[in-house]
């Protein structure tokens, strides 16, 4: 690792503070994806600003119909909410597939999504029940958020706060894991919010996506049939050592169908 | 150099570290507390797990200057030699090793994971040990260890 400066600001104020004084100074939030990537110098942060110790950034609760879950909040936290598990248990059951248990000891929603990364399982949480990203000058829909490859429409300067999540009527999460890595070869993940439904497949190309010919399919019949005739194209998908666009392509439409059995199979949506 | 105060196995122990120092090596090299193992590298492996406030961690991936203030545990703080903790002692008496080490980090994990969930089946321990990799035992006698120790540390307290 290079060496860096390191603060830990106790207000949002300070934090911003710090980061407008200092352009190549990074934001630390679990340290989960941050940390390995220093050790392999890929970065070189003038200073990091831990996040830990900022009050605006933790907690969840409801506000009105929306669960909101702060940007600091670790994975084991979102685990153990009664409150989100209530809410929407789509979204505690995502949060049980990523990385491994000691890393959702420490990692946390707002650095997963800010870092964008093409195969991280939160983005498809939030691209498809239509959630939106609270920082600290304004308010993005979920689909603005997610511009492209490890790019979001964070400014420089800018701070994720939290999230608002609305609550869906049924909603699943499958993903198709790399054993290695733990992150999604394909995630698809299926919600019907506000009448509408929405498809979000992670993993399968430079960034989080909505498969809308799924979405349209699903919003005249909500059962696996409605899909299972629908073919996806390859073209656009990622094709790498793990996996060809083809083989991608085809996972898009099995996961989906399987999603959408499981949202059916979900217990209703309690509180 | 900041100083880091983080209390280590029930002592408080202040340092001066680097920024970039990670906790791994400042137990390491700093308190030469050896019993906690780098593996990897590269975040992956879990043969650096520790308790940081009472939950596992990887200690290769958190910086020193983050865990300023907190409690850490590490395979060192849990028994003795006269007296092992129950996880140690299920490890032994079931054999979860063949080199040995990765066992820190399992233990580490094995009673976090049971404390949380004192009851979990063979399922459950072997998914809650996704994190941690062994490259010799194929698994069989770390979950059967695991779960022995289970109920040694439910029959302690």
């Amino acid at each position: 690792m290079y060496q860096f400066e390191y603060h830990k600001p106790t207000s949002l104020a300070e934090a911003l503070g710090l980061l407008a004084e200092d352009a190549d100074a990074k934001l630390l939030a679990g340290g989960q994806t941050l940390i390995p990537t220093l050790r392999q110098r890929l970065v070189s942060p003038s200073a990091l600003i831990d996040l830990a110790g900022v009050p605006e950034l933790t907690g969840i609760g409801r506000s009105g119909e929306l669960l909101s879950i702060g940007a600091m909040s670790r994975y084991a936290e979102i685990i153990e909410s009664p409150m989100v598990r209530a809410i929407i248990p789509s979204l505690s059951r995502t949060v049980e597939v990523v990385g491994d248990p000691l890393v959702r000891n420490r990692g946390t929603i707002g650095g997963s999504l800010a870092n964008n990364d093409p195969t991280a399982d939160l983005t498809a949480a939030v691209l498809a029940l239509d959630a939106t990203v609270v920082t600290d000058r304004r308010s993005i829909s979920a689909d603005a958020f997610f511009v492209d490859l490890f790019e979001t429409a964070l400014e420089p300067g800018e701070i994720l706060v939290r999230i608002e999540f609305p609550r869906p009527s049924r909603s699943a999460y499958i993903k198709f894991r790399n054993p290695a890595s733990r992150y999604a070869l394909v995630g698809v993940f299926v919600a019907e919010v506000a009448g509408r439904v929405r498809v979000a497949v992670t993993g399968a190309g430079p960034k989080v996506f909505r498969e809308l010919m799924f979405e349209e399919a699903l919003q005249r019949k909500f059962s696996p049939e409605a899909v299972k005739d629908l073919e996806v194209s390859a073209s656009g998908l990622s094709s790498d050592l793990h996996a060809s666009a083809e083989y991608r392509a085809n996972l898009i439409s099995v996961l989906a169908r399987r999603a959408v059995s499981a949202a059916l199979n979900e217990p209703s949506h309690g509180i | 150099m900041p100083d880091v105060t983080i209390t280590v196995n029930g002592q408080r122990e202040t340092r001066a570290v680097e920024t970039r120092t990670l906790l791994v090596h400042f137990l390491r090299e700093q308190l030469r507390l050896t019993g906690t193992h780098v593996g990897c590298d590269t975040s992956q492996c879990g043969a650096c797990v520790v308790h940081l406030d009472g939950r596992s961690v990887k200690s290769c991936t958190i910086l020193a200057v983050q865990a300023d203030g907190a409690e850490v545990t590490t395979i060192e703080g849990i028994g003795t030699e006269e007296k092992l903790h129950p996880m140690q002692e299920a490890f032994r008496q079931h054999h979860g090793l063949q080199c040995g080490f990765c066992t820190p980090g399992m233990i580490m994990r094995a009673i976090d994971l049971v404390d949380r969930d004192p009851d979990a089946d063979e399922k459950t321990v072997r998914h809650q040990l996704e994190g941690n990799f062994c490259r010799c035992t194929g698994y069989q006698n770390i979950v059967a260890a695991i779960l022995a120790g289970a109920i040694a540390m439910r029959n302690q307290t």
